[in-house]
């Protein structure tokens, strides 16, 4: 890796000055270290924003519940605020099952993680459609976008926008603006263009999570029990009367170049109760419009039976 | 003569005893140091530029830039123009610095300019290698056409098993020391006293001047017997900077691409037989690869090898991808994979409990009664007879199935020297240019060295890891416990008596009729007679008793420390999850025999290890090459998976030791314990599924896939 400039700011108007051009933020490094051994990013400075007292916590605002920037995923799965009103973003952080991880790794880190692609990682590019389609592509999308067709590898991303989160974004001129995590994923069209709505001069403070009204889970399919990436997730949020649904809120993860929303899944499940066929109905739209590659037509199963199981723990029902 | 035969079993009090290893708090704390631990004030860094094409011609290459960075104290051409580069990951170009950081500067900074040539890197379809494949000819016994057309059953199965690597977590490499008239090298190696010829003869220096030592050394499975190419280029760097200490290992990407890989296994295989599961006939069609070289034909029809109608065919397929290297029972874990598969898939066919089907056809192995032995005891843990129900009758989401492996390996002791030296304080020193690699051989020779003393192990200390001791082979093929056991017996038989000798004056009594027991030396039939251990030891005077004791692999047999053939049976028990094709382990079982067991819980320490090895193969592990880029894209521990605990299930050894194993003698355990797990576990998932899942490892994908082909079929 070369050589860099590492900047240790006490406030978060100082990191934003340091974030000058070539400079990237550092939280747990899980993923930024990774990056730099592998040489795709080289960064002239690092800021490290660990040190920012006011990126840290988690606590009740107003209506929402706050979730600091750098709190880390073990902090996010030990809370009580969130253990008692999110299992499916304790579920989501647990997936991650690695300790050392989920002690360095942050949460604004989780969403901020750069894609797994081995093209990518190899020094291939992002959008590489040629090397994708024709070459190792059972872990790559089936919901690409033409061009993307790597998949986000947040855990915490598909359960956030499920919840209906927001991300916090403070930028250089000193304003902060309010992102739904719905936007805040997005699929480049072009090299270069990041997946996500967060300039290089700007930085993730706080996400806010919608106060609970919610049943909401997160239903990961791995194939090693011990840390490895997800194959595919869902995560669900549902609001209900006595047994029925009123409206149902469901987001694929690792199928596509940002979390999917399956909105036709969603409708169908209004006025409905939950149950094991209609979650599997439920299972079976949120992956009809999937157009897979290759080499990962199985992925679509593992989506549907992600929807099908994250239904399921949510309405309490035993899913296996 | 001396007599060197193990004591009798009974009358063993160190030798047979479940002692934990020696080095085990040293390795847990950190303390324990590996060649890639060292580091002092002069040490260099070595790195190197390789190849980033499976297949180009060198045509140019400039140094310039890179001699022109501060720190660095040279450079080497490996791969000079027009060397043709046969994989990815070739070394071209070495470089030392004075640091990691300058030297890997220095490797972006030459350039290489290539001549890119076509390659293939790819041989799951047979179809698509065209004239990469060579055919390795066929081979009959009986009449298997015959034995097909009059079968009373025939089953026909498509089975593969990849290329998979190694994956050391200590990475190839060493530190190597050019000094003024010897070279200090200090590989992580498993053969301490063949490896430093091996680098003089790279070096074309006299085999005298290289002084090799290895303390420790983090995995080697077959890997690490050469000096290697990144080794002998670090001693060229030393020497071209003066001298100083260079340490090149490799890095991971580099380990997982060129350090060496199991061959691939595919196969067509045809089982012909009778309905009450004898097998009388037997056909495959093969292809593997091991890289450039092609790959050879697995030893098939495994351990029932005298099926009487035979037919083989193999055809070798040469990949421009990094060459293979021995992998834990070179070729045998593919062997009993294939094999055990169509086997199992016979037993499926015509309605008969595998188990039922085995028992029936070990007559035709070189083994029967421990077959069956062991096929009754692996039952009886498993509890197989409760728990098997044929694959057709499985219901539910999450389904259970179980699965036989069957395995057979050599395992006789290799050659080694020994010496021991008794001093007149009573201690004691053994010396033997073996090494530890992981498997306890330290607390292997000690409990030989205390048994045959008559000491406690602490009264014993064991010098091993350094040529400049009396040389031992590498540990290969299972070799080494039988080799060193062998020769420490011996040289301690030896020293004991010269030390008789010394005393029997003393004592009245002749050497021949003394003994050693219980840090004493002692008349035989009359304990009352005594000297201590120690006031023995003061007779040796100021010239201490120092004996050779040798394995002489031509002769050892008949002298019945150590001898070879060991047997195992494995079973496995796995849940499949039918809606995501996810395999879990619930419980693999290990019953293994290997002779005369000198260390029952590092023994089976040993076979849990290959257990868990045996899992990663069947569920994770695959190399995985793309075709454009000619590149591995998994040459890291993110995507090369390797099983974590939970995915480990519960692992069950069963030592087979029994006084007819004992009486064979000594004999070696690493490879027959890391043979039949893959076999297991693969036909335990096509138990719970119903169906064949053609290739391992048993991801969701490949088990989706047979479910579904079983539902359009």
């Amino acid at each position: 890796m070369d050589n860099f400039e590492y900047a240790n700011p006490s406030t978060v108007k100082e990191a934003l000055s340091l974030l000058t051009a070539g400079a990237e933020v550092l939280a747990g490094g899980t993923d930024l270290l990774s990056l730099l051994k592998d040489e795709v990013h080289k960064p002239k400075r690092l800021v490290n924003i660990k040190n920012i007292k006011a990126l840290g916590g988690i606590s009740k605002a107003g209506n929402n519940i706050r979730i600091g920037a750098t709190v880390t995923l073990d902090e996010l799965a030990s809370s009580q605020l969130i253990r008692a009103a999110y299992p499916s973003l304790v579920q989501a952080a647990l997936g991650i099952t690695s300790p050392q991880i989920r002690n360095m790794g942050t949460v604004a880190g989780d969403l901020c993680q750069r894609p797994r692609c081995w093209y990518f990682r190899s020094g291939n590019g992002l959008l590489n459609k040629s090397l994708v389609e024709n070459g190792e592509n059972k872990y790559h999308a089936i919901f690409g976008t033409g061009s993307a067709q790597f998949v986000s590898a947040s855990s915490l991303g598909p359960a956030l926008m499920a919840l209906g989160a927001t991300v916090k974004i403070a930028g250089a001129d000193g304003k902060t603006k309010d992102v739904p995590v719905a936007q805040f994923f997005k699929a480049p069209s072009a090299e270069g263009e990041r997946e996500i709505a967060l300039a290089a001069n700007e930085i993730v403070t706080d996400i806010l999570v919608p106060a609970p009204a919610t049943k909401n889970a997160t239903y990961e399919v791995r194939h090693k029990q011990a840390l490895d990436w997800p194959l595919a997730t869902a995560s669900v949020a549902l609001r209900m009367s006595g047994t029925k649904v009123t409206s149902a809120s469901i987001t694929l993860g690792h199928v596509g170049p940002t979390p999917v929303r399956a909105t036709e899944a969603e409708k169908m499940l209004v006025g409905q109760t939950i149950t094991a066929d209609s979650a599997e109905k439920a299972g079976a739209a949120a992956v009809a419009g999937a157009k897979p590659l290759s080499q990962n037509a199985y992925k679509v199963q593992l989506a549907k039976v992600a929807v099908k199981r994250a239904l399921l723990t949510a309405a309490g029902v035993k899913a296996v | 003569m001396a007599e060197y035969k193990w004591p009798p079993m009974e009358k063993r009090r160190v030798m047979g005893k479940r002692i934990a290893r020696l080095d085990g708090p040293m390795k847990s704390s950190g303390r324990a140091k590996y060649p890639s631990d060292m580091n002092r004030a002069d040490l260099l860094f070595g790195a190197l530029l390789t190849s980033p094409h499976a297949h180009a011609k060198v045509k140019s290459i400039d140094l310039a830039a890179a001699k022109a960075i501060k720190g660095v104290t040279a450079i080497r051409i490996i791969s000079g123009p027009g060397t043709e580069i046969q994989w990815a990951g070739t070394e071209v170009c070495a470089v030392s610095a004075i640091t990691e950081e300058i030297a890997r500067d220095a490797v972006k900074a030459i350039k290489v300019d290539y001549e890119v040539l076509p390659h293939l890197v790819k041989e799951d379809n047979l179809a698509k290698v065209g004239a990469r494949a060579k055919a390795a000819g066929e081979q009959v016994t009986g009449d298997p056409d015959k034995a097909f057309a009059d079968a009373e059953a025939k089953t026909s199965g498509d089975y593969g098993i990849p290329v998979i690597t190694h994956c050391c977590l200590e990475p190839h490499g060493s530190v190597v020391a050019w000094g003024a008239d010897k070279i200090d090298f200090w590989p992580s190696t498993q053969a301490v006293s063949t490896v430093g010829g091996d680098l003089a003869k790279m070096l074309e220096l006299p085999a005298t001047q290289v002084k090799v030592d290895c303390q420790y050394m983090g995995g080697g499975f077959g890997a690490k017997f050469p000096a290697d190419r990144w080794g002998a280029e670090a001693a060229r760097l030393s020497k071209e900077s003066g001298g100083r200490p260079v340490k090149m290992f490799l890095d991971r990407a580099t380990e997982l691409t060129i350090a060496g890989v199991r061959p691939s296994h595919f196969a067509k295989i045809k089982v012909a037989g009778k309905k009450d599961g004898t097998i009388t006939g037997w056909q495959s069609e093969s292809w593997a690869t091991g890289g450039i070289g092609g790959g050879g034909m697995a030893p098939l029809p495994y351990v029932f090898t005298n099926i009487p109608n035979r037919r083989m065919n193999h055809t070798q397929v040469s990949l421009n991808t990094g060459p293979a290297r021995a992998w834990r029972a070179p070729n045998h874990p593919q062997a009993s994979f294939l094999t055990c598969s169509a086997i199992t898939d016979f037993a499926d066919t015509i309605g008969m409990d595998p188990l039922e089907v085995f028992l029936k056809n070990v007559a035709v192995s070189a083994r029967p009664e421990t077959y069956k032995k062991q096929l009754a005891k692996a039952a009886e843990l498993m509890d197989w007879k409760k728990k098997y129900t044929h694959g057709s009758k499985k219901t539910g989401t999450l389904r259970r199935g179980l699965g036989i492996g069957i395995a057979t390996w050599g395992g006789a002791g290799h050659a080694s020297k020994c010496k021991l030296t008794i001093n007149a304080d009573g201690t004691v020193e053994v010396e033997i240019g073996s090494q530890d690699i992981g498997t306890a051989t330290r607390t292997c020779i000690t409990q030989v060295a205390a048994e045959t003393l008559g000491l406690p192990m602490s009264a014993i200390k064991v010098k091993l890891g350094n040529n400049s001791y009396p040389p031992s082979g590498p540990s290969g093929g299972s070799t080494t416990i039988g080799g060193v056991s062998s020769s420490t017996r011996k040289a301690a038989v030896n020293a004991l008596e010269k030390l008789f000798e010394k005393v029997a004056p003393t004592m009245g009594v002749a050497a021949d009729q003394l003994e050693a027991d219980d840090s004493r030396v002692v008349a035989k039939g009359n304990p009352s007679k005594a000297m201590s251990w120690k006031q023995a030891c003061q007779k040796i005077g100021p010239t201490p008793i120092s004996e050779m004791g040798e394995n002489e692999p031509r002769v050892a047999a008949r002298e019945g420390l150590n001898t070879q053939g060991a047997s195992g049976i494995q079973m496995a028990e796995v849940e499949v999850d039918i809606e995501t094709g996810v395999v879990r382990i619930v419980e693999v079982v290990a019953v293994q025999d290997c002779g005369l067991v000198v260390n029952p819980k590092t023994a089976e320490s040993q076979v849990a290890g290959a257990l868990i090895m045996s899992v990663c193969s069947a569920l994770m592990e695959e190399r995985i090459t793309d075709q454009t880029t000619g590149r591995v894209l998994n040459a890291d521990m993110e995507f090369y998976k390797l099983a974590g605990l939970p995915d480990v299930g519960k692992l069950t050894v069963h030592m087979d030791i029994t006084p007819e194993h004992d009486a064979r003698g000594i004999i070696g355990l690493g490879e027959p314990c890391a043979i039949g797990g893959v076999a297991a576990i693969a036909n335990a998932a096509a138990n719970a599924l119903g169906v064949r899942v053609p290739m391992v490892p048993l991801t969701p994908e490949r088990v989706l896939a047979a479910l579904a082909n079983r539902r359009n079929a």
